[in-house]
């Protein structure tokens, strides 16, 4: 049996620890074998010898942050990705959503916008984009400048195109965006009634009663005691019968908060606030 | 008994996967004593059905793992389209969505590297058949930390270059038929 830690893994708690402590960026209950993972290529990548050398660099050089952020959180995002979730919002969600005067829907880890898009165009598409406010939150700024920017790669867009179809768009995606050479720049308009932030599930409180929290594919990177937190903040801003969706493969079976949701569409990852 | 066991069996394939796992899942007993984790390469935009088939073929319960899904014994856990699987702790798979690797998520190299980290020497990685070079990498790291690597004679496989290149990265790995896997594999739960 090995007692001891081994030293890369210490290393990286370490590393953790420090960037907790000089820039208030919490990592600590991240799933350690993606971190890991992620770690490991920051430091080859990056050209240090060690974890250690890395932790140096990064509590006395700040341009340093910047560059780490991009290995340690994961900006892996598409327009439309998973159709059948923006489909079974559009024909399942969308209909209890239209009974409401106003609506505040929360993007949880926007990353650099793909997501936070999808639903502005759909709700435009069902009519309910001009009482929404949406908010746009990552604890990422140069994900957020991103997101705000709404400008994408060409080659992208075929995928986007091709999910917003799958979702049952009602208009023709390319409604949405101007192309120029490389890059397709998506209207400014669609960003009118969104408020970006920087928020961090880990650290930030809740700041609002939402009718709809999305947060897919974030919570994967934390460990079960920090999806806890995130799942306990998302519980807070819901109100009786509002809605979370979660990741393709995301559950909340395993969630100490398990009760205070129900199923709401069970492939689609859609739950319900119950009352408890 | 001999007490308690601990480990795991980690399983890698790509194409032909349904048949060399049909050669050897479903004859495993129903006390099969540790969790065994499968990766195969399947397409991102389709809902796999593995584990529904193996479920309904195998002594054993068989599930498509979500995302920090508990392991217990005697369960094999597949592999979701789309999704890296890699081990968190020695009772916890965990999910991620980081680029693919040699084209693929999931990649076999990086579930079986974290594994080995978690595992050691308690661990028992196997690559089948496949038409790439992932698995070897991983093979490699599960040997290195002591694990028994596992290799499908690349004569039986249906597609070689990944049992090939697992052996070419690993020269000492057992390269068994799939029989041969069984055997091994039921002696540990004696």
């Amino acid at each position: 049996m090995e007692t001891f830690e081994r030293i890369e893994d210490i290393e990286i708690r370490l590393l953790l620890e420090a960037l907790y402590h000089r820039y208030h960026y919490d990592f600590r209950n991240y799933a350690m074998s993606s971190i890991r993972r992620r770690l490991r290529q920051a430091r080859e990548q990056l050209g240090f010898a060690t974890i250690s050398a890395l932790q140096e660099s990064a509590l006395h050089d700040p341009d340093m942050l910047p560059k780490l952020l991009r290995y340690l959180t994961v900006q892996v995002s598409e327009m439309f990705r998973d159709p059948g979730y923006f489909r079974a919002i559009r024909e399942k969600v969308v209909p209890h959503l239209r009974t409401y005067p106003s609506l505040k829907i929360w993007i949880a880890g926007c990353s650099s916008g793909e997501e936070l898009y999808s639903f502005v165009i759909l709700f435009r598409e069902e009519g309910l984009e001009e009482r929404t406010i949406f908010y746009a939150t990552d604890i990422n700024p140069e994900a957020l400048a991103q997101a705000e920017a709404g400008v994408y790669g060409l080659d992208r867009i075929r995928l986007f195109t091709e999910n917003h179809r799958h979702a049952g768009g009602k208009t023709s995606l390319s409604d949405h965006y101007r192309s120029g050479y490389d890059r397709c720049v998506f209207d400014r308009s669609l960003r009118r009634n969104v408020v970006f932030s920087d928020h961090s599930l880990v650290t930030d409180q809740v700041f609002g009663e939402m009718q709809f929290v999305s947060c897919r594919n974030v919570m994967i990177y934390f460990d079960r005691i920090l999806q806890d937190r995130a799942i306990g903040l998302f519980s807070e801003a819901l109100p009786r019968n509002g809605f979370l969706g979660l990741g393709a493969k995301e559950t909340l079976r395993f969630s100490s908060h398990a009760d205070a949701f129900r199923e709401f569409a069970r492939e689609e990852k859609i739950y319900r606030r119950t009352g408890a | 008994m001999t007490g308690p066991r601990e480990g795991a069996v980690i399983i890698g394939a790509s194409a032909g996967a349904l048949d060399a796992l049909s050669l050897i899942l479903p004859r495993l007993g129903s006390d099969f004593p540790l969790p065994i984790v499968v990766v195969v390469h399947v397409p991102p935009d389709k809902r796999s059905v593995l584990a529904a088939i193996f479920d309904a073929k195998c002594r054993l319960r068989a599930v498509e793992a979500e995302d920090k899904e508990p392991l217990e014994a005697g369960v094999i856990y597949f592999a979701p389209p789309d999704y890296h699987l890699l081990i968190e702790d020695r009772d916890t798979i965990a999910l991620s969505n980081e680029d693919q690797v040699l084209f693929s998520r999931p990649s076999i190299d990086v579930a079986f590297e974290s594994a080995a980290e978690v595992w050691g020497k308690a661990l028992t990685g196997i690559v089948l058949t496949g038409a790439n070079q992932d698995g070897a990498m991983g093979l490699k790291a599960i040997a290195a930390a002591g694990g028994t690597a596992i290799v499908q004679d690349p004569r039986e496989a249906y597609a070689r270059a990944m049992p090939e290149a697992a052996i070419e990265a690993c020269p000492d790995a057992l390269v068994l038929k799939a029989g041969g896997i069984v055997s091994y594999l039921q002696s540990v739960s004696r």
